[in-house]
C-alpha cells in the first residue's frame, strides 16, 4: 500500500468494519475540494466455519463497492491496487474489527470504585466488554474470585492497584489470586494469556515475580498515579497492541488483513468512541452517542466538567438490546414503564408472551402499527436504563479529597458525583437499527428525547447506516475526511430539541420564544406539558439550516442561561426540525391520571406526526 | 436478502445425530471407538482441582510477611487436613500461637511478600455420560468421545433444565389439547411426556412432584415461567435450571399447537426412549433444545436429515412466528420482489400466504419460518 507523508494526498480512501455478522465497506473520494462518501457495500462476515477467512467476506463488500461505484480496487490476484490512479485503486485502505465475539476483558484493582473503576474506564475506553471487575473490596471471598477468574475465558487482563509509592502488599495479593487461578486464554491454547501491568509502580518487580512464568506479563504506567489523576492512555495502548498481537492474530484470516491495512486494526467500539471524541474536541462540544444492537447497549459521551478539557467515557450494557436482550428490558425496566409509553391498553400476559417469542425469534420486524409502538416504548426504557448506567459510571474521581467552602456544604455534592450534565450537552447521536431504520425521522427524535431527557438546547442526530467504526479509525490517517463525511454522510441531522429544566404545579406558560425562520419570525409562548414543532431543514449539501432565536423562560425554568434568563443563540434545523418541550424535567407522568396520560400522549404524538392518527385510536 | 426468512426447526423421522461429549479439563477416555453405549453410561472423566482458600498467615499471628518461611509448619505440597496446624509462632517462649488449615487439601503456595498462604481443596471428580443410545466413533484423546446413533429427531424453541432420558408418553389426545395437571397421573414417573398446545403452571408443578422425567409440549406462558423459576429470564440461554424435570418448548411462547407433524411423530414413537435437553442459547453459536428417539436397529447410513436446504418458494409450507398472524400455519402463494411499506410503514420483503382455512395475508418474510419437509 502506498504510504502517505502528507494527509491531504490521501484522495481515495477505502474502509471496512467487520461484524460478527456483517462486513461492511465504505468509500470515500475527495471530490469538489471536498471529502465524500461515494458508495458502501456489504457482504457476510466469513470468520466462521465454512469459511473462517475474514478477507473473503471483506473482498466481497469491496466487490460490491466496485460494482457501485465503477472503481477497479482490487487487482487480479484480490489484492487492493494502491495507490489510487484516476478510476482506479485506492490510496488508503483501513480496518476495524467486533468479529469473533470483539475484545473480551477482565479487569482486577485493589478498591472497586478507585483503581479497579480507572482500570474500567481504560478497557471500555479501548473498546473491550469487560466480563467481570475483580477487586479486593468487591464483597467475594478470595476463593470466590479465583473460581471466577478460572471459569471467564477472557482475552486479556488488566491489572492495577496502588498509587505510586504507596503500598504494595494488596495488588501483589491480587496477582497471587492470578497466579493461583491459572487463568486460560479464550482463543486458541497456544499461547499464554496476556496481563498487563499498570498499578503501583514499586509493585512491579514483585507483581512479576508471581506472574511472569504463567503468563505473558507487560508492564506499563500506573493508571491512576496519584488519587487526583487518572493516565489511561498507556493502558489503553497496550491493549490494543495485545489485540492486534493476540486477538486479531488467532482469528482465522486476519493476518492477512492486517497486511492489508494502512493503520493498526482497531475493535469496533473503540473506533466509535475515538470519531466521537475527534468531533467533540474539533468543535469544543459536549456530546453523547448511543448504539442500540440486538444483545447490547454501548454509551459513548464526551463532557467538559471544567470547561475546557473533554472527558471521555465508554459503557456496555450488555444486557440491554432489542432482540437477544429485550426481555432482559422487560424485567428491569418492569412493565409500567414500558406501558407509559403506549397511548392504548394492551393484556398483560400476551405482551410477556410477545416480548419473549421475540427474544427466542430474534430477527423478526415489527409488521402491525401496534406492534412498532410497543417495539418504540421498549427501546425508549432500554436507551434510558443504559443512560443510567452511563451516568454512574462516567463521574469525576472516586476517593479524591475534596476542599470545601461554605457554599459547597450546602450543594451536598461528594466526590464521584456524575460528569454528565444535560443542560451543557450538545449534541445527542443514536445508531443502531431501531434509532437509524425507525419508519419515521420523528419517532427517532422522539425516541430519544423521551429516553434521555436533555434539557435546555441539544441538537439531535442519527447515524444513517452506521458508519461511525469506519470514520473512527479514519482520524488516525485523515482526520479532516473523517470529520468531514461524518457531518455531510454519516449522520442524519434530526433537528434540536429546546427543553426548559423545571416543573410547574398548574397548567401555564413556562417559555416565550422567537424563531428568526427563513420566512420570517415566529413568535409564542409555550405551555406546560406543551411540544411543539417547527419545521426547519437542511442544506442541499446534508448540513442543517442554523437561525438565530431567542428563549425566554418563565422564573423557575431554566433554559442554559439560569432560572428566568433569556437566551439568544444560533440553533439548527434537522429532517425533523425545531422541537420545543415544555413536559419539564425532571419529566413525571405521575401526577397525571390514566386518561391525561393518554390524552398528552396522543397531544405529542399528534404535533410531531408520529405515527398515523388511526393507530392511536 | 434471499434468505430474510427463519429456517425452521427440524423435525425428522430419520436422520444421523452426532454428539461431542467433551471434558471441562483433560482427563481419562474410558471408551473406545466401536463400543455400543447407553445414555447413562461414563464415557469420560477427570478430576477438577480444588477451590484455592487463602489465609494470610501473616496477619493472623502478627508476624512480618518476610519471617513467614519460619513460622511455617508446612511447605508447598504438603497435605493439610481441616484444623490441623500449619503455622506456629512462638513469643517469650512460653506463648505459642498456631494457625489452622481451614480446609482439607494440600499447600499451594506461602508469598513472603504479602504473608498469604494458599490451600487448595481436594480434587472433585467430573464424569461426562454419553446422553445417546448408539456407537462410539471417535476419540479424542484425553478430551472426550464422539456418540453417533440414528434416530428421529425434534428441535425445539426453547427448553428449561438439563439433559435426561426416558420412554415417551403421550399424555394429551391431540395436538390442540392443553397439558393441566388432571391429565398428569403418578404411572407418568421417570417418562418424557408429551402434550399439545401448552403446559399450565399447575400442570408442570404435578410432572415434577410425580417424577416426570421431561415435558415436550407446543408453548408455555411466560408468566407462568417466571413463577416456576422465581425470576424472569432476560436472555434466553439455559439448561443450568434446577429442575428435575426437563421442559422443551417446540413453538414459543403463549397457547400455540404443537405442530401436527412433530405431535404425530412423537406419538409414532410412544413407548420408546427418548433422549432430551432444554438447553437453549439464543446467540451467536444458537443452541436449540431437542428431543433424540435413538433407533437401535436402523441402517446407520441413511440419513434422510441431510437434504439441501432450499429456500422459500411459492409453496412452501410456513408458520408465521410474529403478530398479528403468530403461530398460523399456511403456505406461500406468492414471492414479489420489490420492497412493501408494511402497516407499521417499515418496508421490507414480503410473501403472500394462504392460511389453512383459505384466508390470505401478506406477511414481511423475516417473520415467517419454513416448516421443513
Amino acid at each position: 500500500m502506498a504510504k502517505f507523508e502528507n494527509a491531504h494526498d490521501i484522495k481515495v480512501i477505502v474502509a471496512t468494519d467487520c461484524g460478527s455478522t456483517t462486513t461492511k465497506a465504505i468509500l470515500i473520494e475527495f471530490v469538489n475540494g471536498e471529502y465524500r462518501l461515494m458508495s458502501r457495500g456489504e457482504a457476510p462476515t466469513t470468520v466462521e466455519a465454512p469459511f473462517e477467512d475474514v478477507t473473503m467476506g471483506v473482498l466481497n463488500a469491496v466487490g460490491e463497492l466496485e460494482e457501485l461505484s465503477g472503481r477497479k480496487l482490487l487487482d487480479e490476484d484480490g489484492k487492493f491496487i494502491s495507490p489510487a490512479n484516476g478510476k482506479n485503486g485506492t490510496d488508503v485502505y483501513i480496518s476495524t474489527s467486533s468479529a469473533g465475539g470483539g475484545l473480551q476483558m477482565m479487569v482486577a484493582g485493589v478498591v472497586r470504585s478507585m483503581t479497579a473503576e480507572s482500570a474500567e474506564r481504560a478497557a471500555l475506553g479501548a473498546g473491550a466488554i469487560v466480563m467481570d471487575v475483580i477487586a479486593s473490596n468487591d464483597k467475594r471471598l478470595p476463593h470466590q474470585q479465583i473460581e471466577r477468574i478460572r471459569q471467564l475465558r477472557p482475552d486479556m487482563l488488566l491489572l492495577s492497584g496502588g498509587i505510586d509509592g504507596g503500598t504494595t502488599t494488596h495488588v501483589v495479593e491480587l496477582a497471587e489470586l492470578i497466579s493461583a487461578a491459572d487463568p486460560r486464554p479464550r482463543l486458541g491454547s497456544s499461547y499464554q494469556l496476556p496481563i498487563i501491568y499498570a498499578g503501583n509502580k514499586d509493585a512491579a518487580k514483585l507483581v512479576s515475580d508471581v506472574l511472569a512464568d504463567k503468563v505473558d506479563l507487560r508492564t506499563v504506567d500506573n493508571l491512576r498515579p496519584v488519587l487526583e489523576l487518572e493516565n489511561l492512555a498507556p493502558a489503553r495502548e497496550e491493549i490494543h497492541e495485545l489485540f492486534m498481537e493476540h486477538v486479531m492474530a488467532q482469528a482465522p484470516g486476519y493476518k492477512k488483513l492486517m497486511s492489508w491495512a494502512d493503520a493498526p486494526i482497531m475493535p469496533t467500539p473503540g473506533a466509535v468512541g475515538l470519531i466521537i471524541q475527534t468531533i467533540a474536541d474539533q468543535y469544543g462540544i459536549e456530546a453523547v452517542g448511543v448504539d442500540i444492537g440486538g444483545a447490547t447497549t454501548d454509551v459513548f459521551s464526551v463532557f467538559r466538567p471544567d470547561g475546557t478539557n473533554g472527558e471521555f467515557n465508554r459503557t456496555v450494557s450488555a444486557n440491554l438490546g432489542m432482540s437477544y436482550s429485550i426481555s432482559n428490558v422487560f424485567a428491569e425496566a418492569t412493565l409500567p414503564m414500558v406501558m407509559r409509553w403506549v397511548p392504548f391498553e394492551m393484556d398483560e400476559r400476551d405482551l410477556r408472551n410477545r416480548v419473549k417469542n421475540k427474544m427466542i425469534r430474534p430477527t423478526t420486524i415489527p409488521q402491525s402499527m401496534e406492534e412498532l409502538i410497543f417495539e418504540q416504548a421498549i427501546a425508549k426504557e432500554a436507551l434510558r436504563l443504559a443512560f443510567v448506567q452511563h451516568k454512574s459510571f462516567a463521574t469525576v474521581l472516586k476517593g479524591v479529597q475534596q476542599q470545601r467552602t461554605i457554599a459547597d456544604a450546602f450543594e451536598q455534592s461528594s466526590s464521584g458525583a456524575t460528569i454528565v450534565n444535560m443542560m451543557t450537552l450538545d449534541m445527542l447521536i443514536g445508531s443502531g437499527g431501531v434509532l437509524s431504520h425507525a419508519p419515521r425521522r420523528q419517532q427517532s427524535a422522539l425516541m430519544m428525547m423521551d429516553a434521555f431527557m436533555p434539557e435546555g438546547i441539544t441538537r439531535l442526530a442519527v447515524d444513517s447506516i452506521f458508519m461511525m467504526p469506519q470514520l473512527g479509525v479514519l482520524t488516525e490517517v485523515q482526520p479532516k475526511a473523517a470529520t468531514e463525511v461524518f457531518e455531510k454522510d454519516c449522520l442524519i441531522h434530526l433537528g434540536t430539541c429546546i427543553a426548559p429544566a423545571g416543573q410547574a404545579k398548574k397548567a401555564g406558560p413556562v417559555m416565550k420564544y422567537t424563531i428568526e425562520m427563513p420566512d420570517g419570525p415566529v413568535s409564542g409562548t409555550l405551555d406546560y406539558l406543551e411540544l411543539k414543532l417547527f419545521k426547519l431543514g437542511v442544506q442541499d449539501n446534508g448540513l442543517p439550516i442554523k437561525v438565530k432565536a431567542t428563549f425566554e423562560p418563565e422564573r423557575g425554568f431554566d433554559i442554559g442561561g439560569g432560572k428566568g434568563n433569556a437566551v439568544t443563540r444560533e440553533i439548527y434545523g434537522g429532517v425533523v426540525g425545531i422541537v420545543l418541550d415544555g413536559r419539564g424535567r425532571p419529566f413525571d407522568l405521575s401526577s397525571l391520571d390514566e386518561k391525561e396520560r393518554v390524552s398528552y400522549l396522543r397531544k405529542w404524538m399528534t404535533e410531531m406526526d408520529i405515527y398515523p392518527k388511526e393507530a392511536m385510536a | 436478502m434471499g434468505h430474510a426468512y427463519t429456517p425452521g426447526l427440524k423435525v425428522t423421522e430419520q436422520q444421523l445425530v452426532e454428539k461431542r461429549r467433551i471434558l471441562p479439563l483433560k482427563g481419562d477416555v474410558i471408551v473406545k471407538v466401536g463400543d455400543q453405549v447407553k445414555p447413562d453410561d461414563v464415557v469420560a472423566r477427570t478430576v477438577l482441582p480444588g477451590n484455592v482458600v487463602p489465609i494470610n498467615i501473616a496477619n493472623k499471628l502478627g508476624i512480618p510477611p518476610e519471617d513467614i518461611d519460619m513460622v511455617m509448619l508446612k511447605k508447598p505440597g504438603d497435605p493439610i487436613k481441616k484444623g490441623e496446624e500449619i503455622a506456629l509462632s512462638k513469643t517469650l517462649f512460653i506463648f505459642k500461637n498456631y494457625c489452622h488449615a481451614t480446609i482439607d487439601g494440600t499447600i499451594e503456595s506461602i508469598s513472603s511478600i504479602t504473608g498469604q498462604v494458599l490451600q487448595r481443596g481436594e480434587p472433585s471428580p467430573v464424569e461426562v455420560k454419553a446422553y445417546l443410545q448408539g456407537e462410539v466413533t471417535e476419540v479424542i484423546p484425553n478430551e472426550g468421545v464422539v456418540v453417533k446413533c440414528t434416530g428421529s429427531f425434534v428441535q425445539g424453541i426453547f427448553g428449561i433444565g438439563g439433559e435426561t432420558n426416558g420412554p415417551l408418553h403421550v399424555a394429551t389426545q391431540d395436538n390442540t389439547v392443553i397439558l393441566n395437571e388432571k391429565l398428569i397421573t403418578e404411572d407418568m414417573a421417570g417418562k418424557i411426556i408429551v402434550g399439545g398446545s401448552r403446559v399450565t403452571a399447575n400442570g408442570l408443578k404435578k410432572a415434577i412432584k410425580a417424577g416426570v422425567r421431561g415435558i415436550v409440549v407446543g408453548g408455555f406462558d411466560d408468566q407462568d415461567l417466571r413463577d416456576f423459576l422465581g425470576y424472569d429470564i432476560g436472555v434466553a440461554i439455559t439448561g443450568s435450571e434446577d429442575t428435575t424435570t426437563t421442559l422443551v418448548v417446540t413453538e414459543g411462547f403463549g397457547e400455540i399447537n404443537m405442530a401436527h407433524k412433530t405431535f404425530e411423530l412423537l406419538k409414532h414413537h410412544e413407548g420408546e426412549m427418548a433422549c432430551i435437553n432444554g438447553a437453549t442459547q439464543i446467540r451467536a453459536g444458537v443452541i436449540r433444545p431437542e428431543v433424540v428417539v435413538p433407533k437401535i436397529d436402523a441402517d446407520k447410513t441413511e440419513d434422510a436429515g441431510s437434504g439441501e436446504i432450499v429456500g422459500l418458494t411459492i409453496g412452501s409450507a410456513i408458520r408465521v412466528i410474529r403478530h398479528p398472524y403468530f403461530g398460523r400455519l399456511g403456505a406461500v402463494t406468492d414471492l414479489p420482489s420489490p420492497l412493501h411499506v408494511l402497516e407499521s410503514e417499515s418496508k421490507a420483503r414480503v410473501l403472500e400466504v394462504e392460511f389453512d382455512g383459505g384466508e390470505r395475508a401478506t406477511v414481511p418474510r423475516a417473520n415467517v419460518e419454513m416448516i421443513e419437509d
